[in-house]
């Protein structure tokens, strides 16, 4: 299987988006902001969408419209947490607006413009070459290497913002660079699975741990972990069965992971809310 | 068609729009929708539920290509689809923070499930792919006449379902504490207000396309809310913008060479922006005439 080239690519760029969707998620789940992390990977399609009309690399669109939604959704809301009438509006016309450039493409150039719509909404890891793979592993890295530095106040923000703005904690600031994270992992993923799947990568890995343990570091590992598993799992499954689509596939294992934590969790369920997010937030606070 | 132009003659305008019994069909079941979502719509805005009515939207996606592929109508697919995700929402749910970002998560779980399921259909059966853009993103071209009344039974069964439930409802969504007090069943008030809210976005989405029937779902009743603080008014408000945008979006599609989606979703956003800047204009005003330092907040202010 390694002998293949795109295999080797996909691996090399789908363990590093895994990583950081799983460790960016984490603290997305944690912070309910999962509906943020959703507006923010389907409008990474109209960025798609956009640099082809434009004639740019996509990454470029991708890149650029995520992390200015994250930018626009945290100016929005209080504690740069956008509140979900504003994120719902505002995507929707983002996504309205990519619809006017799909027929601006369909009418300026026909040809592979349906390709590109299906690609960006889907994902295409196997469609990766060697220096798209190598520059979506890099940008993998910085995220995951940029979420590690600020977890830890990062943690205590989320866990209890008031307390941590008492104790000098820049808590705007903080959710300011979690969205923008968010929107650098979303633009990430789009290119490997998908602005319609990448949130599976985000969310579910991310549920599962949580369902898991309330132990923030220990959860944060777990959840990067059921990602990485989802990823190479889900890629190696594919090329097993080649009807089965990879995204399909990856993103299959990782709503699997959730739904199985879920049911075993449901019967020795001892909700993190009962002992209280102030106390937890405490801990953290006092290490 | 033969090339339709937009002359300065409004009454000309519309009688062309009216001449063609497929534009007859869109706008009928144009205003059925949007009646629809301007109701549901603000109860779930009022309840913050948009990322759940979002995930339900996209399950139309599925229920569409797994209807294909399965050779049923794809209307059958949309409601089945819509509704089995509302149930599956409908299990998670809780209240503290906890509760909410578990919430949130298993949403996103579900809406990723069903996508990934619906590509899969997609790619074992090949031949749906030219229907996918229109799946998402809408279409007003062929509406026939029993999907406009399937419509219309639809709506029917969703309003007098509110009208019965709808004040136990409003507690419910407002205060569910002082509403479960009252012997209000809010928990099944939750999961059949979404099981309409399935019947509502699936029945949105065969126009507006699944990943834009926010245009009519949440842009009008949040216009509204920010507008007046009296339910009944604002009610009346978000159906009255929701066929307003509707309305403009189908009729200048019909002359432009550009989708219906970009045009509804701009009018849905215009209409949020303008009832946020009136309502911000009135609170400086009424601010600086009492000297007080603050407006009183609205019942669903976001």
């Amino acid at each position: 299987m390694f002998g293949h080239e795109f295999i080797r690519n996909a691996y090399l760029a789908g363990t590093l988006i895994a990583l950081a969707c799983g460790l960016v998620g984490w603290f997305t789940v944690l912070r309910g902001q999962v509906f943020a992390g959703d507006a923010l990977s389907h409008v990474a399609f109209v960025g798609a969408i956009a640099a082809a009309v434009v004639g740019v690399d996509e990454r470029i669109g991708l890149f650029a419209l995520t992390l200015g939604l994250a930018a626009v959704m945290a100016g929005l809301g209080r504690r740069a947490q956008a509140d979900d009438v504003t994120i719902g509006i505002v995507f929707s016309w983002v996504l309205g607006i990519g619809v006017l450039l799909i027929a601006v493409l369909s009418t300026s150039s026909s040809g592979a413009n349906g390709v590109i719509v299906a690609n960006t909404l889907f994902g295409s890891i196997f469609g990766l070459s060697a220096g798209q793979g190598l520059v979506a592993a890099v940008v993998g890295l910085g995220v995951v290497l940029a979420a590690l530095a600020i977890a830890r106040p990062l943690l205590f923000a989320s866990l209890d913002p008031e307390l941590a703005s008492l104790h000098g904690v820049p808590v705007r600031i903080l959710g300011l660079v979690l969205l923008a994270l968010i929107g650098a992992v979303t633009a990430e993923g789009t290119q490997a699975i998908g602005a319609l799947l990448v949130l599976g990568l985000i969310a579910a890995p991310a549920g599962a741990a949580l369902r898991l343990t309330s132990k923030p570091y220990l959860g944060m590992t777990l959840s990067a972990g059921i990602a990485l598993a989802a990823m190479w799992g889900g890629i190696a499954l594919s090329y097993a069965i080649p009807s089965l689509p990879p995204s399909t596939a990856i993103i299959g294992l990782a709503v699997g992971a959730y739904v199985l934590t879920s049911v075993a969790t449901i019967a020795i369920w001892t909700p993190m809310d009962q002992r209280g997010d102030r106390q937890a937030a405490k801990k953290v606070s006092l290490r | 068609m033969a090339n339709p132009t937009l002359s300065w003659n409004l009454a000309h305008d519309v009688h062309e729009l009216l001449a063609y019994q497929f534009m007859v069909n869109a706008l009928q079941a144009g205003t059925i929708v949007a009646v629809m979502a301007g109701v549901v719509g603000w109860y779930m805005v009022l309840r913050r539920q948009s990322f759940a009515g979002h995930t339900i939207a996209v399950m139309s996606f599925p229920g569409a290509a797994g209807a294909a592929l399965a050779g049923l109508p794809g209307a059958f697919g949309y409601y089945l689809a819509c509704g089995i995700a509302a149930l599956a929402i409908g299990r998670e749910g809780g209240e503290g923070h906890s509760g909410r970002s578990r919430e949130s998560a298993a949403i996103g779980a579900v809406q990723v499930a069903g996508l990934a399921l619906g590509f899969l259909f997609l790619s074992l059966y090949s031949g749906v792919l030219e229907q996918l853009e229109t799946l998402l993103f809408g279409t007003f071209l062929g509406i026939d006449r029993n999907q406009v009344l399937t419509l219309l039974l639809v709506a029917l069964v969703v309003l007098a379902a509110l009208a019965l439930a709808g004040r136990p409802l409003l507690l419910a969504s407002l205060d569910p504490e002082v509403a479960r007090a009252r012997g209000v069943p809010v928990r099944a008030l939750d999961v059949g207000f979404l099981l309409i809210l399935g019947l509502v976005v699936a029945a949105t989405s065969q126009i507006t396309g699944a990943l834009l029937v926010f245009a009519l779902l949440v842009a009008p009743p949040a216009a509204a809310q920010a507008l007046t603080p009296r339910p009944g008014p604002s009610l009346v408000l978000s159906v009255v913008f929701a066929l307003l945008v509707m309305w403009l979006g189908l009729g200048i599609s019909y002359f432009s060479i550009y989708p219906l989606g970009f045009f509804v979703t701009s009018f849905g956003f215009g209409v949020f922006l303008l009832a946020k800047l009136v309502a911000l204009a009135r609170a400086r005003s009424t601010q600086s005439e009492r000297g007080m330092d603050g407006a009183p907040e609205p019942v669903a202010a976001p």
